[in-house]
């Protein structure tokens, strides 16, 4: 780092992150995003809501979650101590549900009847689905018809918790285009429909709203870390779709000296075109009303990622993310598809713990950090998932292996 | 005078209503879209909505989507839609082209370099869905002479944004007349009389509603309130219905705009 940034101070006030970020969307649209800042301003420091929201994380959501020393994985590798943020251990199975218990409670106080949102693998989908039946709100979401396929029992789930699951067609059918169709959707509804955006993506202010309802896992790891083993991690590492987990673990730590790694899909090998590694092998481009780092070609049309996890296989990033980057306060590596499963197979045996595959990712290059450094280190995971959701799509992988 | 004044300058002394037509451009290749929209232009059409295919149209229902797709297949970009300024230009030197895009292929060119090739081609201005007057200084600062932005007003807007919205008015203010992506949904002719005529208070810009508008019945019930009337889902339909032989597609949409020029009269 050249100079010291106050990180607090990101974004401006029209959302901007450097010169990432902002709010780039259709004028229908502007006045819905106005809206939603000034709801949010208003609540985000509000007594009531403040207090109704950590009530809901600590008695619903089931946080604070656990960290959790991996003795027999750490040994494995042979290098520095790993740690996970167990993520996976939250009702619905991830950290997506801290940030929709958030938007959707916005939602309701702001008198929305309805809620929308786009999902890649479905693990943001059941938990909009989950909070909107919590707050006793309307539920529509947009997936993917190839994501429906690989994660048919999120839309199973979806579906007992009384949500519509639209099946988008357009483009691969994955999380691009679910997101392309719930931004229309949302064109046409948007008096009384509030749209709750997954990552720390899209415009202002969702990339700065959804850090600041993820953060708490950050927060709590600060100290747990702190608590167990004494002094806080040598190293941070979390996958990368849109960036929603990582920023909820790195933001609180950015202040610190930690080495903070983003982890994106390298899918099927960068050399193959097939990859979701959007900062590390992207350009700077306009998205889903945020700019940032996109998968695309010269004359400035939107590549398809890929990645073995359908929540990894996002064309652009979160604006702070690129941000970070840029100003070198983070840096951000690839994990290959089969470099994740591996990972996945050694949490399993190692520790009787199922991963997601997104997460998978994350472990994967903790590992091999792990592995280069001396025993005294730590190196401080997050366990963005549970692997249920995966489990038909692995076996398949697998064959007859399992 | 530039084309856009002169344009609708010259209608409001004959008391007709503009004609401003919406074609992606390359639908469904470059040579058949060139004749389409050679033929549209020489039976009337009074301003150019050139669309920049884009392969995540959000602001777009399915048949701009498909349309843009197409064109996309065909090899289109921004790059290749310059070359067909240049000739739509040579033919037609009067008809204003307005360059219909999302942000992103012009920022993929660079900004300089879009002011610069779409200026040379012949453009004369530029509408960016996904560019709201809030950024689009980043891109307007790069501008070295005139070349306007034309800017959007919804349904939705709020009146004190409006006004803001309309104080850098340029060329003509597009009335966004329902809320909802392209093609879609019904019209509903009162609501936007009134909202023509607040708009009316606050700017001398033409105004032009799109958005819904398909018909020659609706093209007299807007032309009645407003300067201009929008149409694209409508054009890219018989495109799309006349595919088995792009050969008749210049006359079919050549006809379907003198239909609705005579209803602008």
């Amino acid at each position: 780092m050249t100079e010291r940034i106050d990180f607090s101070q990101q974004p401006d006030e029209r959302g901007h992150f450097g010169i990432y970020g902002g709010r780039y969307v259709g004028e229908t649209l502007m006045p819905a995003l106005l809206e939603v800042e000034a709801a949010y301003e208003k609540y985000r420091n509000d007594p009531d809501f403040v207090a109704e929201l950590k009530m809901l994380l600590k008695h619903y959501v089931g946080r604070p979650s656990p960290v959790y020393h991996c003795k027999r994985l750490s040994e494995a590798c042979g290098g520095a101590q790993i740690y996970l943020k167990r993520e996976d251990l939250l009702h619905t199975g991830a950290h997506k549900v801290n940030n929709t218990v958030g938007q959707v409670l916005l939602a309701k106080t702001m008198g929305k009847t309805r809620v929308i949102a786009e999902t890649g693998a479905g693990q943001h989908g059941v938990a909009t689905a989950t909070a909107a039946a919590l707050m006793g709100l309307e539920c529509t979401v947009f997936m993917g018809e190839e994501d429906i396929r690989r994660q048919a029992p999120n839309v199973q789930r979806m579906g007992l918790l009384g949500a519509e699951v639209i099946s988008v067609t357009s483009g691969l059918g994955t999380l691009k285009d679910a997101m392309n169709e719930a931004l229309r959707y949302w064109t046409g509804v948007v008096e009384d429909t509030f749209y709750v955006i997954g990552t720390v993506a899209g415009p202002h202010p969702y990339p700065l709203m959804v850090r600041e309802f993820q953060k708490v896992l950050g927060e709590e790891a600060r100290e747990q870390i702190v608590e167990l083993a004494g002094r806080l991690p040598d190293v941070l590492v979390a996958c990368i779709g849109g960036g929603s987990n990582a920023i909820g673990l790195f933001y609180p730590f950015l202040d610190t000296e930690c080495e903070i790694v983003g982890v994106e899909a390298a899918g099927k090998g960068i050399e193959t075109g097939e990859h979701a590694a959007s900062l590390s092998h992207g350009k700077l481009g306009v998205l889903h009303g945020t700019k940032s780092y996109l998968l695309q070609d010269d004359g400035g049309q939107i590549h398809e990622a890929y990645s073995i996890s359908a929540g990894l296989d996002y064309p652009g990033v979160g604006p702070e993310h690129a941000f970070l980057k840029d100003v070198g306060r983070a840096r951000y590596d690839t994990i290959t598809d089969v470099e994740a499963m591996d990972a996945f197979d050694k949490l399993c045996q190692y520790e009787g713990i199922i991963p997601a595959l997104e997460s998978s990712h994350a472990l994967a290059r903790g590992m091999q950090i792990a592995a280069e450094r001396p025993t005294d280190q730590i190196i401080l995971i997050n366990l963005s998932g549970r692997g249920d959701k995966d489990l038909s799509h692995v076996v398949q992988i697998k064959g007859e292996n399992v | 005078m530039n084309r856009f004044d002169a344009t609708f300058t010259a209608l409001k002394q004959n008391n007709e209503t503009a004609l401003v037509g919406f074609v992606s451009a390359g639908d469904p290749d470059f040579d058949t879209s060139l004749a389409i929209i050679d033929a549209m232009a020489s039976a009337g059409l009074d301003v150019l909505e050139l669309g920049i295919p884009f392969s995540d149209p959000t602001a777009d229902g399915p048949v701009i989507q498909r349309s843009s797709q197409r064109a996309l297949e065909n090899g289109m970009s921004l790059s290749r839609a310059m070359d067909m300024v240049a000739a739509i230009r040579a033919k037609h030197p009067e008809l204003p082209i307005v360059l219909f895009s999302y942000y992103n292929p012009i920022l993929a060119m660079g900004q300089n370099e879009f002011y610069a090739k779409a200026t040379a081609a012949g453009a004369d201005g530029a509408l960016i869905v996904d560019l709201p007057p809030e950024e689009a200084p980043e891109l307007t600062s790069q501008f070295d002479g005139e070349f306007p932005l034309i800017h959007l007003v919804a349904p939705t807007t709020s009146p004190e944004r409006q006004k803001q919205i309309l104080a850098s008015a340029e060329a003509f203010v597009y009335l966004i007349s329902r809320t909802g992506v392209t093609g879609s949904g019904e019209l509903d002719t009162s609501s936007i009389a009134g909202h023509v005529a607040e708009i009316r208070d606050a700017t001398s810009a033409p105004i032009c509603v799109g958005f819904g508008i398909s018909t020659p019945d609706h093209v007299r019930a807007i032309g009645s309130d407003a300067d201009g009337v929008v149409i694209g889902s409508a054009f890219e339909r018989i495109i799309e219905d006349g595919l088995d032989v792009p050969a008749e597609l210049p006359e079919k949409l050549g006809a379907y705009v003198r239909d609705l020029k005579a209803a602008c009269k």
